[in-house]
């Protein structure tokens, strides 16, 4: 069954994102995206998993890539920085919605190494930064069955005056 | 003896919308399975298909890694608290570790 997903963030916090992998580049960037998901501040079962309202992204949560051995083309979280992330998120009556990294010299696509350390519901950003210029930034979210990831549509307008 | 495993919020959607289950387990390991057992869909994506935890799910029994601990056989009392905290880990596809 085919769904369409769909995240709102700001220009300026869409911009933030391909900052930060300018940043970082040729290194990989990596940070948690902070924001509401209306289908889970419901707690009846009306709405069927996965589906409902889209999600905002209202704050970022900019972390330190802890691989040092190979920043190029990997990134790492642990699992401290995870719940800082949360932490963080809770403390602004948000929550943790997914995850943004950059692919420095690569398109903006999930690879394999992606889908073996992902879990559904998550969204995750992923910038193309190439020759040091932020470009393409695309959503995904991992299957149910991890097979693979749907692309979500990017409202960059939506959420304007949210923050 | 129960114990209170937290259900992150990712994975809140193949538990009946739960943030917590109560369960009745000796080690670490047990409340997992047990837990995997009551709700089906979470097992593929906290362990492997030959039954090992994932790498990037990291599990905490009381706010201690239970990898610094004694793994899935780490003990349980009645009132712990387990948490399932994944790390978050990406990239290119060239080069794969």
């Amino acid at each position: 069954m085919s769904e369409i997903l769909e995240i709102g963030i700001s220009a300026e916090l869409a911009a933030k994102i391909g900052e930060h992998g300018v940043e970082t580049y040729p290194y990989e960037c990596c940070g948690a995206l902070l924001g509401r998901d209306p289908s889970f501040t419901e707690k009846d079962d009306s709405e069927a998993k996965g589906h409902g309202p889209s999600r905002e992204i209202l704050d970022l949560f900019p972390l330190v890539n802890r691989r040092d051995d190979s920043p190029r083309n990997r990134f790492s979280v642990t699992g401290e920085d995870v719940r800082e992330a949360e932490k963080s998120a809770s403390a602004q009556g948000l929550e943790v919605v997914g995850w943004y990294h950059s692919h420095p010299d690569h398109p903006a696509r999930p690879s394999e190494y992606d889908r073996d350390h992902a879990w559904p519901w998550y969204s995750y950003i992923i910038v193309s930064v190439r020759a040091g210029v932020a470009q393409d930034m695309t959503s995904w979210r991992l299957k149910d069955d991890r097979s693979g990831f749907s692309e979500e549509k990017i409202d960059s307008v939506k959420v304007g005056a949210a923050v | 003896m129960s114990i209170k495993v937290m259900i992150p919020t990712p994975l809140r959607v193949y538990a009946g919308k739960r943030d917590s289950a109560d369960i009745a387990a000796a080690t670490v390991g047990e409340a997992l399975g047990r837990l995997t057992s009551e709700f089906d869909e979470l097992r593929k994506h906290l362990f492997t298909e030959d039954g090992k935890l994932r790498a990037f799910v990291n599990v905490y029994l009381n706010d201690e890694d239970i990898r610094y601990l004694a793994k899935e056989n780490t003990p349980t009392k009645d009132g712990d608290t387990i948490s399932i905290i994944p790390s978050i880990a990406g990239g290119t596809s060239k080069n794969a570790d």
